[in-house]
């Protein structure tokens, strides 16, 4: 044995795991620790931070000091914030709408094909999500894919004007994050055991109770899964609401992207991403809830 | 462990050999569309520098990256109000321009300028004008005001595309307005900030980088734009005017300088010395389509340059540089920009 191992088993164990704490601590941790203290800063004029403590930044979220210097209330910012909220969550239900039967389609396949199904699933993530992103210009814009033979057949007249709308905002973001709704559903789908659909349907449920009753609820955790995992980064979104949107309803991701590069506000910036981070924190922590509960059922029964 | 320690050592060895090489890279951050490929070919084949470029769409998105920290750059292109800040803040170093051999070829014009009174930091890439342009066929105006940009008639409904960071906007909005650039007056501010709330209705896009997309496609039928990304934009076929407002334009100067801890200055220096020469310049501005400071360039343009409206404007449009706006001043902009954006 090498003499500089640790003798005691907690010393090893520690050494073992010494490098993940380090990657957790320098690649996570760290960031974290530096938005927070800048977002207790004053913000430097031409960008960056001045080693003075201040709270403005979270007076900010709330109240404004308008051009006269008076501090007033301001509901812009959580417009904003109620904005990127609504639009998380319609396009988290449209992965969920979507990406629920796909899940559902591709268990019921043959194990041999599945792994290819789940294989094409993945397939968008090789690709840049801006390039992914700006495919859909020319899906929606004007004299696009969607329009040209639309107008070409007569069926309209004048261009739809789907582009730089929310509308577009929610589809960029659904496609973006639909491949993160349909693989953790499938994992729980695959786990199901189908011989509890039969006993189901003997027990004369209909075919809508079927699913109500026992698919849905059984595979609830990778529902759950699927909704955090793309409610999240829709939230903290900026490249759909920059290119399908404009620009010009602004999203909490775009909002703290421009604090940073226009507006040279970092400890706003940094104040936001804080905010962001809290409300993810909540998230998983209801999430953390629901899944002891259905782990205590499930032990229960 | 004797593994490891290879492993190590290798490792150590190839970053090693890596530095040695990087004294052959030039890594240039510059606006978008504004590095002809067939420069930086000639540049490499006549040094055997390798260059790389990286593009932003602001002062303010350069001034941000800048401001983070270590990027990299060894060249970057502020425009002439951001250099003070950039000197101010410590985010450029002297490189001596004014004692490169091809200086001697500048327009007395243009050699030391207010904003790098010595010329020790920056050297001339190229100057130009922010206005906006429309599509001449569907556009029933003829851009004779800006009143025609800010208070857009109903047939620009949601058809006008709008710079996406305040700088020039602003300075715009101040010719239109008659009021003073970087004012410091809340209630001058404020007639800004409802105009362009206002204008905001009809905003299609706000947008720096593919206005050429947006009107050739007719998403937008006006834009805010730069005469020689306007031109760029016509030259590829859509039918694209630069707008010569009767108030005036924005003026701007571009400068090459290189930010403080650029690991290759020797070579940002030679490129700049590189593109100081008429024949380089002329091959710039030709892609470009703006203006230069160089001799003698003129000599090397194309016809269809020389007979482009975009350079060259009517001889009594009025011409305004932007100072460096006070942090007051600044804030101000900055308020009303995110207030525009909410």
């Amino acid at each position: 044995m090498n003499a500089w191992l640790p003798k005691s088993v907690a010393g090893r164990r520690w050494l073992g795991l010494a490098p993940s704490y380090f990657v957790i601590g320098i690649f996570m941790l760290a960031p974290m620790v530096i938005m927070a203290v800048f977002s207790f800063l004053e913000p430097n004029p031409y960008g960056g931070v001045k080693p003075e403590g201040s709270m403005a930044a979270y007076v900010k979220l709330f109240f404004e000091y308008d051009l006269e210097d008076k501090l007033v209330f301001n509901p812009g910012y959580i417009n904003i914030i109620f904005r990127s909220f609504q639009l998380s969550l319609g396009a988290t239900l449209a992965c969920l709408a979507f990406g629920f039967p796909v899940a559902y389609y591709i268990t019921l396949q043959p194990e041999n094909k599945r792994n290819f199904y789940i294989f094409l699933i993945t397939i968008p993530f090789w690709t840049n999500l801006l390039i992914r992103t700006f495919a859909w210009i020319i899906i929606l814009g004007r004299g696009g894919v969607i329009e040209t033979p639309l107008l070409a057949a007569g069926i309209i007249e004048d261009s739809l004007r789907m582009m730089y709308t929310d509308g577009a905002i929610a589809i960029g973001l659904t496609y973006s994050y639909l491949p993160l709704m349909v693989l953790p559903i499938y994992a729980s789908l695959e786990k199901l055991d189908f011989r509890l659909l039969e006993a189901a349907s003997d027990l004369y449920a209909s075919r809508l109770e079927v699913m109500t009753r026992v698919v849905i609820p059984l595979c609830k955790p990778g529902i759950i899964a699927g909704s955090i995992l793309v409610f999240i980064p829709c939230l903290g979104a900026f490249i759909a609401p920059n290119l399908l949107g404009g620009g010009k309803k602004l999203m909490l991701g775009s909002l703290v992207q421009f604090q940073f590069a226009s507006a040279r506000n970092w400890p706003f910036g940094a104040a936001l991403s804080m905010l962001l981070l809290a409300v993810v924190v909540v998230v998983l922590i209801f999430y953390a809830r629901a899944a002891k509960k259905q782990a205590a059922i499930a032990g229960g029964s | 462990m004797k593994h490891l320690l290879t492993a190590v050592t290798t490792a150590a060895m190839l970053l090693t050999t890596g530095l040695a090489n990087a004294s052959g890279e030039l890594f240039i951050y510059n606006w978008t569309e504004y590095t002809p490929p067939a420069l930086i070919d000639k540049f490499a084949k006549e040094t055997g520098i390798k260059i790389s470029v990286d593009t932003y769409d602001s002062n303010e998105t350069l001034l941000a990256k800048l401001q983070s920290g270590a990027t990299g750059y060894d060249l970057v292109v502020p425009s002439q109000n951001f250099v003070p800040i950039l000197i101010n803040e410590g985010l450029i170093q002297k490189i001596a321009v004014h004692k490169l051999p091809n200086f001697k070829n500048m327009k007395e014009k243009w050699k030391y300028p207010e904003w790098d009174p010595q010329q020790e930091y920056s050297g001339p890439w190229q100057w130009g004008t922010t206005s906006f342009s429309y599509n001449s066929e569907l556009y029933s105006g003829k851009g004779a005001s800006l009143k025609e940009f800010f208070e857009p008639s109903g047939e620009l409904h949601g058809r006008l595309s709008v710079f996406q960071t305040p700088d020039e906007v602003i300075s715009l909005a101040n010719i239109y307005l008659g009021l003073p650039f970087c004012s410091e007056d809340a209630k001058q501010m404020k007639q800004i900030q409802d105009m362009l709330i206002k204008q905001k209705e009809s905003v299609v896009a706000y947008n720096s980088e593919t206005m050429s997309d947006l009107m050739s496609s007719g998403e937008a039928m006006m834009t805010n734009h730069w005469n020689g990304f306007s031109r760029l934009g016509r030259t590829n076929g859509a039918p694209i005017v630069y707008a010569y407002p009767k108030e005036g334009v924005v003026g701007w100067y571009d400068s090459m300088v290189v930010p403080t801890g650029a690991n290759n200055v020797e070579n940002a220096r030679k490129f700049i010395n590189f593109i100081m020469d008429p024949v380089n310049m002329a091959m710039l501005t030709e892609e470009a389509g703006y203006g230069d400071a160089i001799k003698g360039t003129d000599a090397y343009y194309s016809e269809d340059l020389k007979n482009s409206p975009e350079v060259n404007p009517p001889s009594d449009l009025k011409v305004f540089f932007a100072p460096t706006c006070s942090p007051k001043a600044q804030s101000l902009i900055d308020k009303v920009w995110t207030k525009v954006m909410q």
